[in-house]
């Protein structure tokens, strides 16, 4: 009942907000949320094709797996698929190591982000954040308001009342609509158990190549991973709560191989789902920061 | 996972305990997890109240800056599930801002949990939360009596609270009061019942929520769904998306299209699975219909057999939330579901003191003030009142430059139904045209000497109008000499035909809707006579601004006296030239010894 109700709101939220927009966008992650997001977009606007491309700010350090489930999750819906890396830091060989996460972060994704917005002129821009995810998530508005610049200010933000949204906005600003805003982690994962939806097969357990950083599993998906002396990949049975970045994303050991044993793991879970994501921490406050520059 | 859902708010005044209420709900629902502890743990330290305990308020605080400032500045929403239920919580702060805050967490909400101090029992501010609560649809209160540890858990203490909030409560609305004694500190009755209350017999806070009835929208009643969007992929399909909003519809069930009020039926309800039988209540679907008809975004589908009502006039709560005031007469934009539609405040019938519930005189509403409004809109709206359908009755109002939401609006019934559904032209009248601009038009006529502050006065004068939001025009001798009446000269025929243009010209103004001032010595009672003329009775207000010619001579501000008297400029009025006093003139301004800004001000005390 509840998933139905989520379900149902998340799906007028894409419907207002798609009314409300000149150039609408999805940005596609791949990861579970934006497996739900793509999913909740399709329903929502069939028998049409929804009426927006997907967007993917690829940093080129993703995981191998997230690139082939992104080739087919867009041929499987038929949407128009934005790839946008950010050449110049490319160019300057911006990488998570000898720059540090914070630096990588800001250039190949917050500035890549931006790049690829203002490229493609869109106004209205879908993304599959939670308002449980973080604390100042808590706050954030389901249509969250950016000025000139992709600037978000959590002083100027419009009050939400009713399921009412104001997408009026003017030239040069744009609103970052997050449909699955009171979802939570578990909310995901017994969502995609209903409705069989496709997830990137590193979020089930297997035996995976990993060195373990100071606590934190980090998988050695290809040959770019610089090894310390003598640290050796060692294989366990690992999965991931959150993907990203492969060399900022901690594994946890896990045997779960099925969404339901994911679930049981996640209703059991002593962490958070974040705690695996190693930019969050690099600074106090530091997602709220984050935003405030742009980044989603 | 079959739970369902259940929003609600948390409302109380600073420092009654609510963020460690909801902290703690969170932390026994296993909500928090082992490395948020540790952070909490850490900020406990470093910004807590507890010592060395975990300070569970600190994990409901989100932003930085009102961390380090130890007070929430907005909604916060907080999920926790058990394995009855999954609860959104919208957290809402207790200082300046709440009404808006609270207004905005409780539009989404179910229910209300609303905080008192056992020490202190129920104040004002509780009896306003209760009524912003309540003015949002809300009709269930769980008051949580906290801090029962700092009161000896007695039972007394509680009853004596817990006796005059029910009937407050009924008065407002609310008929459904559950008070539960609690130590959001100390954990009793949150999840488990308390050994120090051995005399309290009812449900815990957890207890309580897990199985109260959660509100939601009735199934019962006629069906209505506002369209958000036409769903076209070709030639062959045209189905109109949107969320059922009360009742249900079936398959071949027969609907009327508002505001049109064209009748049809139902072919399909599809969804992604296939088609269905049905949608009810909160479903979001796609329907087809079976003859052709016109439909668009904003538009209602709704049962034929009791269609929805259409008006362009309410009579609507207004909570006010933008940092400049309400303008009356100002074009909005009003934001119903899926309608926009230009939309201004007539009048304002009062405003509503929340901590008093006193009915108070007002022109305008500033932020967080709330009032009783008459709204015109300039298309009819599809609508129901806001306590029989939140979002057929729910509006926000959009500030048409800035864009910022300013405004939250209830619906409580409509002024005048729109006579026919169809969009009738409205007859353009003067009257109407005023009506528009929120002014009575009208023309105030200042007669007086040459260099007798006429045009200081009409200056003054037009600037009070204008701050008060009136569309005025002056006309003075400078701005017709050099354009329209740039032909004449000063022969007394010239002079007669310069003041029938300008009194033509102001006519012509007062029809268009605005309040027109004229600066002109207009030396003739036949002219002012004639000016007069024109007008209907208390449209025209004749000013005689009254200056000895002594004081206008002594003053000369434009050398014109000295000019005359040497000669030079034949046809004066007052040396060469009559000035005929008006012998009855609306006000009469003696100038001399008081400003421009006095005067100004008896002329203004004087308009309608
Ligand atoms: N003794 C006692 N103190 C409490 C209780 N609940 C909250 N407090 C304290 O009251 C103060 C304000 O609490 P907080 O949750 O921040 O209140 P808020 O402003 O309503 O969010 C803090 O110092 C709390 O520790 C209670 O049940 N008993």
């Amino acid at each position: 009942m509840a998933l139905d109700v989520l379900e149902s709101e998340s799906i007028e939220i894409l419907r207002e907000a798609v009314a409300g927009a000149e150039r609408p966008v999805l940005l596609y992650s791949i990861g579970k949320d934006s497996s739900v997001l793509l999913h909740l977009a399709r329903k929502a606007f069939h028998p049409s094709t929804p009426p927006f491309p997907l967007l993917h700010v690829d940093t080129t350090w993703k995981f191998q797996a997230m690139y082939a489930h992104r080739e087919r999750m867009a041929r499987e819906s038929g949407m128009r698929l934005i790839v946008h890396r950010n050449e110049v830091g490319l160019a300057a060989g911006i990488n998570p190591f000898t720059h540090g996460s914070s630096y990588y972060t800001d250039v190949m994704k917050t500035e890549a982000l931006k790049q690829a917005l203002d490229l493609g002129r869109f106004d209205v821009i879908l993304g599959g954040a939670r308002r449980d995810e973080e604390t100042s998530r808590a706050k954030e508005r389901i249509c969250s308001f950016r000025s000139a610049g992709h600037r978000w200010d959590p002083k100027a933000q419009r009050p939400e009342l009713w399921n009412i949204y104001n997408m009026r906005i003017r030239p040069g600003e744009t609103i970052r609509v997050f449909p699955l805003s009171n979802w939570t982690e578990l909310d995901i994962w017994h969502y995609i158990e209903r409705e069989q939806l496709p997830v990137v097969p590193l979020y089930f357990a297997e035996d995976r190549p990993v060195v373990n950083r100071g606590g934190t599993l980090v998988m050695v998906d290809d040959g770019r991973l610089p090894l310390a002396e003598g640290e050796r990949p060692e294989r366990r049975s690992v999965r991931f709560r959150t993907l990203g970045c492969y060399p900022l994303s901690g594994a946890i050991e896990s045997r779960a191989t099925t969404v339901a044993e994911i679930i049981a793991e996640t209703a059991a879970a002593s962490s958070s789902e974040r705690q695996g994501r190693l930019i969050d921490t690099d600074q106090p406050g530091s997602m709220e920061k984050k935003k405030r520059e742009g980044y989603f | 996972m079959s739970a369902s859902l259940l929003r609600f708010i948390t409302c109380g005044s600073v420092d009654d305990g609510k963020s460690t209420l909801i902290g703690r709900l969170l932390h026994d629902s296993r909500a928090v997890f082992d490395d948020q502890l540790r952070a909490l743990a850490a900020d406990s330290r470093k910004f807590g109240t507890q010592g060395e305990r975990l300070d569970f308020a600190l994990l409901v605080d989100g932003l930085q800056a009102e961390r380090e400032q130890g007070i929430t500045i907005d909604v916060a929403y907080r999920f926790f599930a058990t394995p009855a239920r999954r609860f959104i919580v919208a957290d809402t702060p207790g200082h300046e801002q709440y009404t808006r805050n609270m207004a905005t967490g409780a539009s989404t909400a179910d229910l209300a949990v609303i905080l008192v101090d056992a020490r202190k029992g129920v104040l004002t501010q509780t009896r306003r939360h209760t009524r912003i609560v309540a003015m949002m649809g809300i009709r269930q209160v769980l008051l949580a009596v906290n801090k029962m540890d700092l009161v000896d858990y007695s039972r007394d203490n509680f009853d004596a609270i817990v006796d005059d909030y029910p009937p407050f409560a009924a008065s407002c609305g609310i008929v459904d009061v559950t008070a539960i004694p609690i130590s959001a500190l100390a954990g009793d009755h949150l999840v488990a019942p308390s050994p120090r209350m051995p005399w309290y017999d009812g449900p815990t806070v957890m207890g309580y929520l897990e199985t109260v009835d959660a509100g939601g929208p009735p199934a019962s009643g006629p069906f209505r769904m506002p369209v958000q969007w036409i769903n076209r992929p070709g030639p062959d399909f045209r189905g109109f998306a949107g969320r059922v909003s009360a009742g249900v519809v079936h398959r071949g069930d027969h609907v009327r299209v508002l505001p049109s009020g064209v009748e049809t039926h139902v072919t399909r309800i599809v969804a992604w699975e296939g088609d269905r039988a049905s949608a009810a209540p909160g479903d979001s679907v796609t329907v087809t219909l079976a003859d052709e008809v016109d439909v668009s975004r904003g538009d209602v589908i709704a049962a034929s057999a009791a269609p929805t009502p259409v008006a362009d006039q309410f009579e609507a709560r207004l909570l006010w939330m933008g940092s400049h005031e309400l303008i009356p007469g100002r074009s909005y934009l009003l934001k119903m579901h899926a309608k926009e539609v230009r939309a201004s405040v007539t009048s304002i019938k009062h405003r509503i003191d929340v901590g008093s519930d006193a009915l108070l005189a007002a022109r305008t509403l500033a932020l967080n003030e709330i009032g009783l409004v008459h709204l015109s809109t300039v298309q009819p709206l599809v609508f129901e009142p806001y306590a029989v359908n939140r979002t057929l009755g729910g509006f926000i109002l959009i500030d048409p430059l800035t864009f910022e939401t300013v405004g939250a609006g209830m619906i409580e019934f409509a002024l005048r139904r729109a006579s026919n559904v169809h969009w009738q032209a409205l007859d353009v009248s003067p009257p109407s045209r005023a009506a528009l601009k929120h002014q009575r038009a009208g023309c105030v006529w200042f007669t007086g000497l040459s260099g007798s502050c006429k045009s200081s006065i009409a200056n003054r004068l037009e600037q009070r109008l204008f701050a008060e939001g009136r569309h005025t025009y002056l006309l003075d001798g400078d701005n017709v000499r050099h354009g329209l009446n740039r032909d004449l000269g000063f022969t007394e025929a010239d002079r007669a035909e310069n003041i029938r243009r300008v009194a033509e010209v102001s006519r012509l103004m007062v029809d268009a809707g605005l309040i027109v001032l004229v600066a002109f010595i207009s030396p003739f009672r036949a002219e002012r006579r004639f000016a007069r003329s024109l007008f209907a009775e208390g449209e025209f207000l004749e000013v005689f601004v009254d200056t000895p010619i002594e004081a206008c001579e002594a003053r000369d501000p434009k050398g014109l006296y000295a000019k005359a008297r040497s000669g030079a400029l034949p046809n004066f009025t007052g040396i060469d030239s009559p000035y005929e006093r008006p012998e009855s003139p609306e006000v009469h301004l003696l100038t001399s010894g008081r400003s421009p800004e006095e005067c100004a001000e008896q002329v203004f005390a004087r308009l309608p």
